[in-house]
């Protein structure tokens, strides 16, 4: 079973055009900032929002394809979604709510309610079997929307931010549940989420969506390595430069020229770590061939480090020692020379 | 302004023969028919009424804030020109009358179900009205929520809609009955006043007013008036927004 999509749909100020093939190899993870269609492209999976054009099929079924005027419901798609909020029916017991789709798919009520008890078990809630939704914490109330998504067994599960609107508290809980359940559930598993942590912790195969288009789709090690958007360069805290090379020498800026390890050619990218950068009260001496001379824009201590964005002929952020910030005497508006070495930096082609 | 005429009316009761005149045959039957035309109305409304509501709050179609309007028109019109209009309507030659009445023989002028689709036309709009309201407000995340658990539509509608709206359904029934209940004008030009198949409370209130029988107007106008200070307490908490 596998899901593959080509998703375009306007929807007010959203242009969304995302293609994305998932298998049941591994869980995927759907990132990038608000408002850039992570939800949107969710929803149009399961059928809560009409494409205007492409195709959705799961498992080699075509359900949904505007220009064949095919358009499954989202009952007769056979997936499951675990929403933001629990969404859990009110007037139903925690069990019932569980049963649902279990009953409203034929399934006899005997059988319905020792399925979902079971699954309120696996979830580890078999006490609030009995209870109504209001009695329920978010978290707890989320775990019973999980049971009541997974029972039906779907062939797709989507997760839409499921600990967003959880409490710090719950968090980590739920997250550890949802990292065991993700793993082992046999079925195509996507989860979007904009917390980096959480895409961590619950997917292999990470998904950058930024303005309606996919900008990176890979490997989560290979993607947190090399970065290829500014977003996805601030979510995994480096240092992202674009450029043109010509060998191991590359032109960042209008009159900034960097020396990397790595000869490439032509347009690629630069990254490296903010602690890979060195400050010096004095131009340096020595082997370090990329110095640059910049002024302080932004000081944040963060206990016995700190951050500093630095401005000149490239930008960057630099992080170091509070003791290198005293013994420096750094402060907003100074300026510092801050050196990389080629070694320290990444480039790769764009 | 208001409080006055209740006042009159609760003085001039004769709470004595209160009893009696109530059991009096003529006040019975209009009492028990009453019940009949308005429970009669009442699905009427609900049969038709629901599954119009539910198109004017959830589908989108040309004409949809005409028809609308409309639906409330009854709200407004005065019930005696609602009764003319359903005579040349429903009546032996009216529009869908006389068709009814060549087909089946069946027709409305004269007969229970007249007074209640009498009944019905002034009353319908009341559930309309609330229906669509709740219908459109309700918070629509547990239907698609259901949708994604693969419960068909008519599966969402008994059991995730129905019970979300059940609360303003049931303060929309209990108005729309009450209407019914009150329906003069319309039953009076359309159905007629026989005693027994379309002489209503209120009309034989009228006749007994008229005809010099104050007692039992009173009476009865006593029961018309607890039943819609019933139905008020019922809807107390609904309106001044206590859950």
């Amino acid at each position: 079973m596998s899901l593959s999509a080509q998703v375009r749909l306007r929807l007010g100020e959203l242009d969304l055009g995302v293609d994305l093939d998932v298998d049941e190899q591994a869980p995927v993870a759907i990132v990038g900032p608000n408002g850039a269609g992570k939800t949107t492209f969710l929803r149009a999976l399961a059928g809560l929002v009409p494409l205007d054009a492409g195709r959705v099929s799961v498992g080699g079924t075509v359900v949904e394809d505007p220009a064949g005027q095919i358009r499954l419901a989202p009952e007769e798609r056979g997936l499951g979604v675990v929403f933001q909020e629990p969404r859990l029916f009110d007037h139903l017991s925690a069990l019932e709510n569980v049963a649902f789709g279990l009953r409203a798919r034929g399934v006899s009520r005997n059988e319905a309610r020792a399925r979902a008890e079971a699954w309120l078990e696996r979830v580890g809630l078999p006490q609030v079997a009995r209870m109504r939704p209001r009695q329920l914490s978010g978290g707890q109330a989320q775990r019973v929307a999980l049971a009541r998504a997974l029972v039906t067994e779907p062939a797709v599960l989507l997760l839409d931010e499921p600990l967003a609107a959880v409490d710090m508290s719950a968090r980590a809980e739920l997250r550890h549940l949802l990292r065991q359940e993700l793993k082992r559930y046999p079925g195509v598993r996507i989860v979007v989420t904009h917390d980096p942590v959480e895409a961590a912790a619950l997917a292999e195969r990470l998904v950058v969506i930024e303005e309606g288009r996919v900008t990176q789709d890979g490997l989560l090690v290979e993607v947190t390595a090399h970065p290829r958007s500014r977003w996805v360069a601030d979510m995994v805290g480096l240092n992202l430069w674009e450029g043109t090379a010509s060998g191991t020498s590359v032109r960042v800026g209008a009159d900034a020229t960097v020396v990397t390890a790595d000869p490439l050619e032509g347009s690629v990218f630069v990254s490296f770590r903010p602690n890979a950068v060195t400050l010096h009260r004095r131009r340096p001496e020595g082997s370090a061939r990329n110095v640059w001379c910049l002024q302080v824009q932004e000081l944040n201590p963060t206990g016995d480090r700190a951050r500093l964005r630095l401005g000149g002929p490239v930008t960057l952020v630099a992080e170091v020692t509070a003791g290198a910030v005293s013994e420096l005497s750094l402060a907003d508006g100074g300026t510092v020379w801050a050196s990389v070495k080629a070694t320290d930096l990444v480039a790769y082609p764009v | 302004m208001i409080v006055l005429p209740l006042i009159g009316l609760l003085q001039r009761v004769s709470w004595s023969t209160l009893l009696s005149d109530l059991s009096a045959h003529d006040a019975f039957v209009a009492l028990r028919l009453s019940l009949e035309v308005s429970l009669g109305a009442l699905a009427i409304a609900l049969v038709f009424g629901l599954p119009l509501a539910w198109i004017l709050a959830r589908h989108r179609f040309p004409g949809r804030a005409l028809l609308r309007g409309l639906v409330t028109l009854p709200m407004v019109l005065p019930p005696v020109v609602g009764g003319i209009a359903l005579l040349y309507a429903f009546g032996r030659r009216g529009l869908a009358g006389q068709v009814i009445y060549d087909l089946t023989g069946w027709r409305f002028v004269f007969n229970t179900s007249g007074a209640m689709l009498a009944a019905a036309f002034v009353s319908m709009p009341f559930l309309i009205v609330t229906a669509e309201a709740s219908f459109r407000s309700m918070d629509r995340r547990g239907e698609e929520a259901a949708a994604t658990l693969g419960a068909s539509p008519a599966y969402r509608f008994r059991r995730v809609t129905l019970p979300a709206v059940a609360p303003a359904l049931a303060a929309g029934a209990a108005l729309s009955w009450a209407r019914a209940l009150g329906e003069f004008g319309a039953t009076i030009t359309f159905a007629g006043n026989l005693p027994g198949s379309t002489q209503t409370t209120p009309l034989l209130i009228y006749l007994d007013i008229e005809s010099g029988h104050e007692a039992t107007a009173l009476a009865l106008s006593l029961v018309l008036l607890l039943v819609s200070l019933g139905v008020l307490v019922g809807l107390r908490d609904r309106w001044l927004g206590n859950p």
